[in-house]
């Protein structure tokens, strides 16, 4: 069999093109971030599809009240903490990591990430991590306490199974991992740039890797800590016990610091795919980014911001009033940069001259169903409300429109997008619209209905519910079923298109302006043949008839 | 050689760059992650410690006067071996390789010694004071004392532990020649490690054993 692959697809040696096994060994240890990105994508669709299943298998058992096709209960309620584990830590954010290696060096002009070893090793740290974390799953021992592991549930006393153990090691080392991968970006984007890159002429996807690998690097750790600290007190419950009120401990401790981390990391989820429809917007819409340093500015604030809002995760835990009232007021703050960002978006595309490819549908589509997960997180962050829907499908409905409606939909704005880019081919543009469609109108189908049952109290995470939600929960499970089931269309799309699509042009979709549409598709192994120079573009928003206002009117 | 080195250490800084080498800024950035893996631990301590009814007991009463001073001998060594640490770039910078190595050769032993007598002082808290580590003996006070101190000290201990290997691959590196008197960004990147775990052990030792 020979290997015919193009770019930085090609085997890297005479050998390497007759036998797979040598191909594919070439690419288990490539130091290309390129390989690498493609690596950490294949892994997180993956991991989507084994946490998609899980999503299915709770739609399922929630369709009807009282037990239907899951008779044991305690798995039912592992699912729901390894459905958010699988799509949080092994797709949303690896898949982010993926794109960022591929694209980021490549926008910056450089010709890899600052240390491609240490890139490797971040990615081969995440398949033994998604072992140990799923271990449960090989001898029934799915630990039982949610995605969050509060303690005391999450102690040797009521969780004394193995899978629990091996369920936080896991999670430590996708923190490694993702910590790795932020040390790396950092040094790139900060000391890799080409000729006339400046701070503020790189990319907006690029600033938000930097972003995002701030907030990484800054609140990965503390949960880190606090996991190892969750993870001694299991093994050693006689002499460690920093959560156990039994031994003097502090169960808040433990939610503190695991907010800390977890609402940074709903950025770590979203500001990578707002980098994403940066990007697009513009391309589409043939015009400059309105707001280009408001754009920097609003991402960074929105990470500061992200550090001193955890406690409104914690509002049903009798801290003092004072201290949730200051959470709730800069709860709400976020709101502000997030809402610049939105409005600099209506008006990149004002006056554009737009086209509606996939990518750019995802990302309108975003732009219409993001501000519903937002605002419902200016209704959560009200204390008095939040009371009442702690702990209900409000905040399952909340949660979904911010990570399906936001992330996912950016993440296949994104991966439709530059997959000329990667794979040097077109996907078929009428399935992707087909993709579209589905996955938007059946976002709304499953999920608006769950902002009802909460209010109406329909709690999270139970194996049952009260028979009058009997109605909406099979309508949000038929919505569920046929959302997972389009998936397999973007699947079968990129796959087939992969092999079989139309060649890709370098400039795939004529109007990208950033380094990685100069250079061919897919890029060769080193990106750029010699050392690229970005001639500083001022990104000034204009009229549509001044010079500059679209692209396609005044010159290449 | 140099151009050996560099190319072994992967793609070097762009045009535009913040003028360091890419390794020193992943230093710093690791850095900064690891100050918050502790900032996580420390503030577990305060915390713990600082709840009302905690049942916390004095570190003076606990530890007694010579467990105080034998620490704080063991804070000297650890900030002895930083400055040699400084004297292996120093000596570095003006070419004289032998001694560079020899002053590596002292941080080693002194990140070896602090190791050592911090060895001894688990084995005597644990047999001697706290029994209820590996009995069903009680303690007196919140037990938390003693869990937040194994879980700050060892992970502490660890860092030094790895510290202490990597100056000794700088050390081998030296001796064999592969570091030579113009990398002296290695010799940074190492002392920036050492000089946080110093920095580290300083807050450590104040949380811990001072206050």
């Amino acid at each position: 069999m020979e290997i015919r692959a193009k770019g930085y697809l090609s085997p890297l040696s005479e050998k390497g093109k007759h036998s797979l096994l040598t191909y594919l060994k070439e690419w288990a240890c490539t130091t290309d971030a390129k390989r690498i990105g493609v690596m950490y994508l294949i892994l997180s669709l993956f991991m989507a599809v084994v946490g998609g299943v899980l999503s299915i298998l709770i739609r399922l058992e929630l369709m009807q009240s009282g037990p239907s096709i899951i008779t044991d209960d305690s798995f039912y309620n592992a699912l729901p903490g390894m459905h958010a584990t699988a799509m949080i830590f092994f797709f949303i954010i690896p898949c982010f990591t993926g794109v960022g290696n591929f694209i980021m060096p490549i926008q910056i002009g450089a010709p890899d990430m600052a240390f491609p070893k240490l890139n490797l090793a971040a990615f081969w740290i995440l398949p033994p991590a998604a072992l140990l974390t799923f271990g449960g799953f090989f001898f029934n021992s799915l630990p039982e306490f949610g995605w969050t592991a509060y303690p005391p549930l999450s102690t040797s006393v009521y969780s004394p199974i193995w899978g629990a153990d091996l369920w936080v090691m896991g999670i430590i080392l996708v923190g490694v991992s993702s910590t790795m991968a932020a040390v790396n970006f950092l040094a790139t984007a900060f000391n890799m740039r080409c000729k006339g890159m400046k701070m503020f002429q790189v990319p907006l996807f690029t600033w938000s890797i930097i972003v995002t690998s701030f907030l990484i690097l800054a609140a990965t750790p503390v949960l880190t800590s606090a996991l190892i600290m969750l993870t001694l007190e299991r093994t050693f419950p006689g002499v460690f016990s920093f959560f156990s009120p039994a031994g003097g401990g502090d169960p808040i401790l433990y939610q503190h610091l695991f907010w800390f981390y977890s609402h940074p990391a709903v950025y770590i989820m979203i500001l990578p795919g707002f980098g994403m429809i940066n990007e697009i917007i513009p391309t589409f819409s043939r015009k400059h980014i309105f707001g280009y340093a408001l754009m920097v500015w609003s991402m960074v604030a929105i990470a500061v911001l992200g550090f001193v809002v955890w406690a409104h995760h914690m509002f049903a835990t009798g801290i003092a009033v004072q201290i949730r009232v200051g959470f709730m007021f800069l709860t709400m703050l976020i709101a502000v940069p997030t809402g610049i960002k939105v409005f600099s978006w209506l008006a990149t595309v004002w006056g554009g001259s737009i086209k509606f490819d996939t990518p750019m549908l995802y990302a309108l589509g975003f732009l219409a169903l993001f501000p519903i997960g937002g605002l419902s997180g200016i209704v959560l962050a009200a204390v008095p409300v939040d009371i009442q829907l702690h702990d209900t499908y409000y905040v399952v409905a909340h949660i979904h429109y911010v990570l399906v409606a936001g992330s996912v939909m950016t993440i296949f704005a994104g991966l439709y997008y530059w997959f000329p880019k990667m794979t040097g081919r077109m996907y078929n543009e009428f399935w992707g619209r087909v993709h579209f469609w589905i996955t938007l109108v059946f976002i709304n189908v499953t999920f608006f209905i769950q902002h009802y049952l909460g209010m109406k109290g329909m709690p999270r995470r139970y194996y049952d519910y009260d028979p009058q939600f009997e109605a909406l929960n099979m309508l949000s499970s038929f919505g569920s079923f046929v959302l997972f089931a389009a998936q397999f269309i973007f699947l079968a799309n990129v796959v087939y298109s992969s092999f079989k699509g139309k060649e890709a042009k370098a400039n795939s979709w004529d109007d990208g302006l950033h380094l990685e549409w100069l250079i061919s598709s897919p890029p060769d192994h080193h990106n750029f043949h010699e050392p690229p120079v970005w001639e500083p573009i001022v990104r000034q928003h204009v009229g549509p008839d001044q010079p500059g206002g679209l692209w396609h009117r005044y010159g290449e | 050689m140099a151009t050996h080195d560099a190319a072994m250490a992967g793609p070097g800084p762009g045009e535009e760059s913040l003028g360091v080498t890419n390794g020193k800024l992943g230093m710093w950035t690791f850095l900064v992650m690891d100050a918050m893996t502790f900032a996580g631990f420390l503030a577990a301590y305060a915390r713990l410690r600082w709840a009302p009814g905690s049942n916390w007991p004095l570190p003076i009463e606990e530890f007694g006067p010579v467990g105080i001073q034998l620490t704080a001998l063991n804070t000297f060594i650890l900030i002895c071996s930083s400055v040699s640490m400084v004297h292996v770039l120093a000596e570095q910078l003006r070419g004289n390789m032998v001694a560079a190595r020899k002053w590596m050769a002292v941080t080693v032993i002194g990140g070896l010694i602090f190791l050592g007598i911090q060895g001894f002082e688990w084995t005597h808290l644990i047999l001697d004071l706290w029994p209820f580590v590996y009995t069903d003996a009680t303690y007196g006070f919140n037990q938390n004392f003693a869990a937040t101190f194994f879980s700050l000290t060892g992970f502490h201990g660890l860092h030094v532990s790895v510290g202490v290997i990597y100056n000794f691959i700088l050390y081998l590196g030296i001796r064999n020649g592969k570091i030579g008197p113009e990398d002296t960004s290695i010799t940074e990147i190492a002392g920036l490690y050492w000089h946080f775990v110093d920095l580290i052990w300083i807050l450590v030792f104040t949380f811990v054993y001072l206050i």
